[in-house]
């Protein structure tokens, strides 16, 4: 000890050429960085392509609107001076028709009928069947007289405010209608007439049914993870095999059992109009609405669920419990305030896992919810494959990406995300 | 100290887990008011089922449990009021320390006050005064172990069972807690069932120890009545060192048994046997053997030095002798004490009462 104590400290110091020495260990590293690099290249391609770049393409969609500026860029221009109701003088008119007769390319006019038509319905009939009267039109004679003749919408403040609203190459217009929400003629931001409100609803609907569906497989999941901790590994990793067994299984396969077992005449039904339950006209409907959902996506959601909270309870040292009930706490007291506690980072994750899963389901809500089962990645799917408004889907899609972040957040805030154990 | 009825009191009970065989073989033991009992065993012996039988986790197959007069047997743990401290301790680990040492008072539905008061006193009890608001894991294996210690003393208890509470700890610490584990429950006056397989831990702290094995009590004694009294060969072999020889009875007479071994005859003390005809084990503790004696001894025998090894307060010798050459001596380290050489002839003798005569 003494001898240790005599003996220089200088153990930390780095010599003179320390810069070298740094140096030196950068180069004698580096191979090893360029190899470690190179493992993950192949992974890191293949998510840039097949992910982030649709991804984010994807997103740039929802505010992308190229189509007023491209084709009609003078007259969205000359509409800042325009005021509402009466329409647009003799000029602007004058500029369109120019406009509309050159475009930029023959698909042009097309594409920005669709575009408009999106915020004014009937505009794509209308640009379709001025464009094809263009050549026919006396360029002696006021153009807005003649335009209007061909169809009033011309008139249509509602119209204007439209090509006005979408004078930008960017545009917040598919979010706004994304909420249910509109521009009215003086360019002002309102809320859609109820009858036309369906996102915020769909919204609303997609979140506390997700949450129903996250409670629901915390009630049915939390018994059955504990009792597979609990058991001997064996029986337990038994058990675990039919938690397991619907992973397994097609998606589609276990979702049209679903419809089997459930419609109005279907095998659940079946067994209690026989066991005399309920009579053969009052057959419960259990399918093609929200309580189809709830149970198809309970059932396929469940192992989400009961994994996490299985390798967080498998961890739960039984002498815990022990430990309270010979401190004086009953039974139920030391599961709830010993045992619950220490489950908690499963319930988390299990309840993040299922929610986040749950609200951007799809395949399940359209096969089983018919008409009020449906939910806002069906109305997504809609407007990607049926109306082919992109934007409009891209909006939604955004909108619920985040929402997903923003409880993410919030998540981590409350609980920390590194408290969560997913196995 | 022994009262007419225990304290605690295990009546003719019997534990099976299987319904085939029986892990506990009636098991009678009265425990007295303030009493440190030791259940010292090796695994498997039986004796963490009997601790688990008192607090109320484990049901005996047959016979009962008492408590202070009250049979237990179907008293559900919460309501037995016993402490007890566990062997990887079982803190709950999203609690801070004190809300630890709070959780026995607030089931018991104490008051805010009283709970701050007791938990500060359990705290400084084991001197973790200043530790209240750490958690669990921010502490030291044995500060855990205190904490551990409070909490089951924190509700006052008049019984704390111990389930080999020092075993996660280093041996250092281990001696440390083993003194400070006395002398709280003798300050505190508490009765304590401690079990553990460390005979050292068993010796320094009981005021009696249980040797169990094969799910009966080999035998129930103070410490040193078990060390220098064994009454079967299992108790002398498993606590302490010991010299065995086996043998054959040829007389006994005048409380002295004439044993032949390897062709010689040792004299010892009857202890376990039946008479003349018997096969025995003899067991004589390493320090009780001396080495060129001064005086007569009644057993002297010729032997030579195989190993000399140093430890320091004292040196053992392995010598060859009646036949075995792992016979161990152990000379203090005393001043003025023999030098021996390895291959050096010995003559190795003791008394009669030190060599007893068990069971083969």
């Amino acid at each position: 000890m003494a001898q240790q104590a005599t003996l220089p400290i200088s153990g930390h110091e780095l010599p003179a050429d320390a810069q070298s020495l740094k140096a030196r260990l950068r180069k004698s590293e580096r191979t090893n960085k360029w190899r470690a690099f190179l493992f993950v290249v192949p992974l890191l391609l293949f998510i840039l392509i097949t992910f982030i770049i649709p991804i984010g393409s994807m997103l740039y969609r929802s505010i992308d609107n190229p189509q007023v500026v491209e084709t009609i860029p003078r007259t969205a221009a000359m509409l800042a001076d325009w005021t509402p109701p009466d329409p647009p003088s003799e000029d602007v008119f004058k500029t369109l028709v120019a406009e509309l007769r050159s475009p930029p390319d023959p698909a042009a006019i097309g594409k920005l009928a669709v575009r408009i038509n999106y915020e004014v319905s009937g505009a794509s009939s209308l640009f379709r069947k001025t464009e094809r009267r263009l050549k026919r039109l006396d360029d002696a004679a006021p153009y807005r007289e003649q335009l209007i003749k061909i169809d009033k919408d011309w008139a249509d403040p509602e119209l204007w405010a439209a090509i006005k609203s979408l004078d930008s190459p960017l545009t917040g217009s598919y979010f706004l209608a994304a909420t249910d929400m509109t521009r009215n003629v003086n360019g002002e931001i309102e809320m859609q007439p109820g009858s036309r409100q369906i996102y915020l609803t769909l919204f609303w609907r997609t979140f506390w049914l997700s949450g129903f569906i996250t409670l629901m497989t915390l009630l049915l999941g939390f018994p059955i993870a504990h009792l597979l901790a609990i058991l001997p590994l064996r029986t337990g990793n038994l058990l675990m095999i039919l938690v397991l067994l619907p992973f397994w299984t097609s998606l589609l396969v276990r979702t049209t059992s679903w419809i089997v077992l459930l419609q109005t005449n279907g095998v659940l039904n079946d067994l209690l109009v026989w066991l005399g339950i309920i009579s053969n006209d009052n057959r419960i409907r259990m399918i093609y609405n929200k309580a189809g959902t709830v149970i198809a996506m309970t059932h396929i959601l469940l192992p989400f669920m009961i994994l996490p909270l299985y390798s967080v309870m498998r961890t739960i040292k039984p002498t815990y419990m022990r430990a309270a009930r010979s401190l004086g706490a009953t039974q139920w007291t030391a599961f709830w305030r010993v045992y619950v506690p220490q489950t908690l980072p499963g319930v988390g994750a299990g309840a993040i896992l299922v929610f986040i899963l749950a609200i951007g389901y799809y395949i399940t809500p359209a096969l089983v919810g018919g008409q009020d089962g449906q939910l806002i990645s069906n109305m997504i799917a809609y407007h990607m494959q049926t109306s082919l408004n992109w934007g409009l889907a891209a909006a939604l899609g955004s909108l619920l990406l985040g929402a997903v972040l923003v409880l993410y957040f919030v998540y981590n805030r409350l609980v920390g995300i590194e408290n969560m154990k997913l196995g | 100290m022994a009262q007419h009825e225990g304290f605690v009191r295990f009546d003719d009970v019997q534990k099976s887990y299987d319904g085939e065989t029986l892990v506990v073989k009636s098991l009678n033991l009265d425990i007295a008011r303030g009493e440190f009992l030791t259940m010292l065993g090796p695994s498997g012996s039986g004796k963490t089922t009997c601790l688990m039988m008192l607090a109320g986790f484990e049901t005996a197959t047959h016979g009962e449990i008492y408590l202070d007069g009250r049979q237990i047997n179907d008293v559900a743990p919460h309501k037995r009021d016993i402490g007890m401290v566990f062997q990887n301790y079982a803190l709950f680990p999203h609690m801070t320390v004190a809300e630890n040492l709070a959780f026995p008072l607030e089931v018991r539905g104490k008051g805010k006050a009283e709970i701050g008061d007791r938990v500060k006193r359990g705290l400084d009890m084991v001197q973790l005064g200043a530790f209240g608001n750490r958690r669990p894991a921010q502490l030291s294996g044995g500060q855990q172990q205190r904490v551990a210690l409070a909490r089951a003393l924190v509700f006052e208890p008049h019984l704390v069972l111990m389930d080999e509470p020092l075993g996660a700890l280093d041996k250092q610490l281990r001696e440390t807690m083993q003194y400070e584990i006395k002398h709280i429950a003798n300050n505190l006056g508490i009765t304590v069932v401690y079990v553990t397989h460390d005979q050292t831990e068993a010796l320094t702290m009981s005021d009696r120890i249980a040797v169990f094995n094969d799910g009966r009590v080999q035998q129930l004694a103070s410490p040193d009545q078990l060390y220098e009294a064994p009454v079967n060969a299992f108790v002398a072999q498993f606590i302490g060192e010991n010299n065995r020889f086996s043998g054959k009875v040829k007389r006994v007479e005048n409380n002295t048994a004439e044993v032949e071994v390897a062709g010689h005859l040792i004299r010892a003390l009857p202890v376990n046997i039946d008479g003349a005809g018997d096969t025995t084990t003899l067991s004589l503790r390493p320090e009780r053997a001396h080495i060129n004696p001064t005086e007569p001894l009644p057993n002297l025998f010729e032997g030579r030095v195989q190993e000399l090894i140093y430890h320091g307060d004292h040196i053992r010798a392995r010598v060859a002798v009646l036949g075995t050459d792992d016979f161990i001596v152990k000379m203090p380290n005393a001043h003025g004490h023999d030098h021996l050489q390895q291959g050096d002839d010995v003559r190795l003798g003791w008394h009669v009462d030190d060599c007893r005569a068990l069971d083969a």
